[in-house]
């Protein structure tokens, strides 16, 4: 199935584009598949305070379709094992997935350019994964050992990678963050701009609204991302906010609606407001999704929402299979090649699984490292009978 | 630049050393500890509750807490409960079914958003009503902390006494958990025992919980419990279920002893009063074991007297060293019982880092490392 039911009429249109574009430009086949394709995002974008959107048709190669089917199906993969490393109580504490939000980060990422960066929540395995840490660095973080791309020491909420500043835990204080990782942007005149992303729960924390409004005043380049998957925690979308339109709430700030399931919808949004905030300032971009776990490995998540609601999403609107089918019918990809690709990337995580559960923990002497830069007073307190010498192990990406 | 280098190894290497001696300890705790690692870094001691207090009946901690709740709305028509999450129960479960109860009207959930929270249960406060405002971790209260300590804390003295918020509880579960990592299981009570106008208190158990509850509930003043989240479940007792208080600013002796007082709350005193079973064994050390109860007040009387019996203290807690509420109790003793000390007051506290993710077993301040606080302090 291409598109949602009530959007199959819209079928024929991409078929014919791609007919059309494929005559016109000569595109080259093999084998009877195309290399590139027009297609028309699934569902129309809302503007607020914006006379023009982002482009509703985009283009897709062969070679982006395979990345990017690639690359949601890799983090699928890992948050299936990262609940399954959970579940048999490798992994403990705080594990949060991100399955059904893939074609958020997927559809980002593909937009950003080198010197562009972005800072999220605790939500993030997959968010590392796309900024250059392996499967196995993820998940071994998650299970706290030191193969983990922050040696185990931050654990399931905490991952970074150079122009990825971060898991947060504390809800809402990364978008002030993100908003200061603009205005350095902007100061450095590098041409880059920063992704702030926050939940539709955390966009009701106070310093999102103060966040918003020094980004406005000082037109910093940077993209305030509400991933809304209709549930913080247990509280439901409307429960929680006054004005659930998410992308219109930041008063004077532009906004766009997207639908979040869509991976070129969200890529094409994200082109768009990456030239305008580097143009004009700060935009909101409000991406529809969903999360079929709970909100943590904790949370069953089916007290405050019916088994048939997340059943409907995974078979409407699942961000990968709907790209798949897409593919498909489009011809850029065959079937023979899914399954690579799936054979591929089953190997390749559970790979990483066998290390995130091989691999040792740091040693104890690690407690006490990179709690400073160069600890004035050198010796780390609170200790009965022994002396501890502060170590600063790990130069920062950032300097 | 060179210099650094090689002062940055010297230091490397002066590490290696002292790691150890440390290992050894930790190996030790490692060996010692059940393969549930950290989360039963303690042996929980329950208290017995007195006769004269009726009826009693098992509970564990977030039960005894509920039903503090309960009694609070259902004699107080005034009373408010809401926080994140809170009218489905809450994530610990501390206030389920009292929306079914009371209405949602009376027991709401707000938005996610801590300042907020604070700030409205203080106006709610100042109007008369009575306002139980829930922050879902300890680690979160620092949105709400300027509220706290600016608002809720000066509203009195800055009025001349004409407004006052005294009708404000906040609750919020503290402490390690045994996976809570950074943002799961930190201890902040010394921030709010800087600020006088609150009042501050750590139960170690169902009964004390339910009974500190209503006690900061009637009190006149703004309040804080934190709540050990380790104990929520793990934590029962036969909890008296009519209507009692425990005294705010009261400390609870809960064995007595000649040698060493060992001071504690929350979590903790559960490893000291281990820690004093096996001085007993061990050293033939007779441990007097005190949970200070109550941070903000704090009893001075039943410490000094204790110090001054003993002549040697150790306090231990989950916060960090430096500034932790140890240090207020160790600068006050040494100022009060100076005479009587054969000691220095000893701190065994986690470690001046951020609450650690995987080495929350060598973080906290476990009985071994408390043991030989014991031993240091009788070989003084
Ligand atoms: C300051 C703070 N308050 C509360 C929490 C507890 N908490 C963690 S996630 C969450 C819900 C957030 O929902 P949302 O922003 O929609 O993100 P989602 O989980 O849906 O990705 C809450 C209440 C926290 N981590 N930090
Ligand atoms: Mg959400």
């Amino acid at each position: 199935m291409l598109r949602t039911l009530s959007r199959v009429s819209e079928l024929p249109i991409v078929v014919k584009q791609l007919q059309k574009n494929a005559a016109q430009a000569g595109v080259s086949k093999t084998n009877n598949y195309a290399t590139e394709a027009t297609v028309q995002v699934n569902r129309p974008f809302k503007l607020h305070r914006l006379d023009e959107g982002p482009e509703t048709t985009v283009k897709l190669t062969k070679d982006e379709a395979l990345k990017y089917y690639t690359q949601m199906q890799t983090i699928r993969r890992i948050e299936t094992a990262a609940g399954n490393l959970y579940k048999e109580k490798i992994i403990r504490g705080f594990c949060h997935l991100y399955s059904g939000q893939e074609a958020c980060a997927v559809g980002m990422k593909a937009a950003m350019r080198d010197v562009d960066n972005i800072i999220s929540a605790y939500r993030v395995h997959g968010w590392t994964y796309l900024m250059g840490v392996p499967p196995a660095g993820v998940l071994c973080e998650l299970t706290g050992v030191q193969g983990g791309c922050a040696r185990g020491k931050g654990g399931s909420m905490h991952m970074y990678a150079p122009n990825f500043f971060g898991g947060n835990g504390i809800v809402g204080a990364q978008v002030p963050l993100g908003t200061g990782v603009a205005l350095a942007c902007k100061y450095k005149g590098n041409g880059g701009m920063c992704l702030a992303l926050y939940g539709d729960g955390a966009a009701n924390q106070g310093q999102v609204f103060e966040a918003y409004n020094m980004a406005y005043l000082w037109k910093l380049p940077v993209i305030f991302v509400c991933e809304n998957n209709n549930y913080g925690m247990g509280t439901s979308a409307e429960r929680a906010s006054c004005n659930t339109d998410y992308y219109t709430r930041g008063d004077a700030l532009p906004g766009i609606w997207v639908d979040g399931m869509d991976v070129l919808a969200v890529r094409s949004a994200t082109e768009f407001a990456i030239d305008y905030v580097n143009k004009n300032g700060p935009l909101i971009m409000e991406t529809n999704t969903y999360r079929y776990s709970g909100h943590s490995m904790s949370d069953p998540g089916t007290s405050y929402r019916t088994r048939e609601e997340i059943q409907e999403v995974r078979q409407k609107r699942d961000p990968i299979t709907s790209f798949k089918e897409m593919c498909i019918e489009l011809g850029l990809i065959n079937a023979d090649e899914i399954k690579a690709i799936d054979l591929k990337v089953r190997k390749e995580v559970d790979e990483a699984t066998a290390v995130a559960k091989s691999d040792s923990e740091l040693a104890p002497s690690h407690l006490w490292t990179d709690v400073y830069s160069n600890n004035l007073e050198t010796k780390i307190r609170g200790t009965i009978a022994y002396d501890i010498d502060h170590v600063s192990e790990r130069k920062g990406v950032n300097h | 630049m060179f210099a650094w280098g090689v002062n940055c190894r010297n230091i490397r290497q002066h590490n290696m050393k002292v790691s150890v001696n440390l290992a050894r300890g930790l190996f030790n705790a490692l060996k010692t500890a059940p393969p549930a690692l950290a989360r039963s870094h303690f042996t929980y001691y329950p208290t017995t509750a007195t006769s004269d207090k009726g009826d009693l009946q098992k509970m564990n901690m977030f039960q005894a807490i509920n039903q503090a709740m309960d009694i609070a709305l259902d004699e107080d028509p005034s009373a408010l409960l809401f926080g994140e999450d809170v009218g489905f129960g809450g994530v610990f479960r501390c206030s389920m079914n009292l929306r079914d109860k009371y209405g949602k009207q009376r027991v709401f959930n707000t938005p996610l958003c801590e300042q907020g929270i604070a700030g409205f249960a203080i106006g709610v406060a100042n109007a008369g009503a009575t306002a139980i405002a829930e922050i879902q971790f300890a680690d979160y209260i620092f949105p709400a902390f300027d509220q706290i300590v600016n608002e809720a804390a000066k509203y009195r003295y800055r009025s001349g006494g004409m407004y006052d918020c005294g009708s404000l509880t906040i609750r919020a579960p503290c402490g390690a958990v045994g996976h809570g990592a950074l943002y799961h299981s930190q201890s902040p009570e010394a921030y709010f025992a800087h600020t006088p106008g609150l009042k501050v208190v750590i139960p170690r158990g169902p009964i004390k919980a339910k009974g500190l509850l209503l006690a900061c509930i009637k009190d006149p003043n703004p309040c804080i419990v934190f709540e050990p989240k380790t104990l929520y479940r793990a934590a029962v007792e036969q909890v008296p279920t009519g209507v009692y208080t425990s005294e705010l600013g009261k400390a609870d002796i809960l064995r007595e002893g000649n040698d060493v007082t060992l001071i504690g709350w929350g979590t903790q005193v559960h490893v000291l009063l281990e820690v004093a079973d096996l001085a007993k064994k061990e050293l033939n050390v007779d441990c007097e074991v005190i949970d200070l109860v109550s941070i903000l007040p704090w009893d001075r009387d039943t410490v000094c007297n204790s110090a001054s019996k003993t002549g040697r203290v150790v306090v231990a807690h989950e916060a960090p060293y430096t500034q932790g509420f140890g240090s207020e109790l160790a600068a006050y003793i040494q100022e009060k019982c100076f005479l009587r000390l054969e000691a220095p007051v000893k701190r065994v506290t986690g470690w001046d880092t951020p609450f650690p993710h995987v080495f929350e077993p060598f973080y906290l301040p476990d009985k071994h490392r408390c043991l030989a606080a014991v031993k240091d302090i009788v070989n003084y």
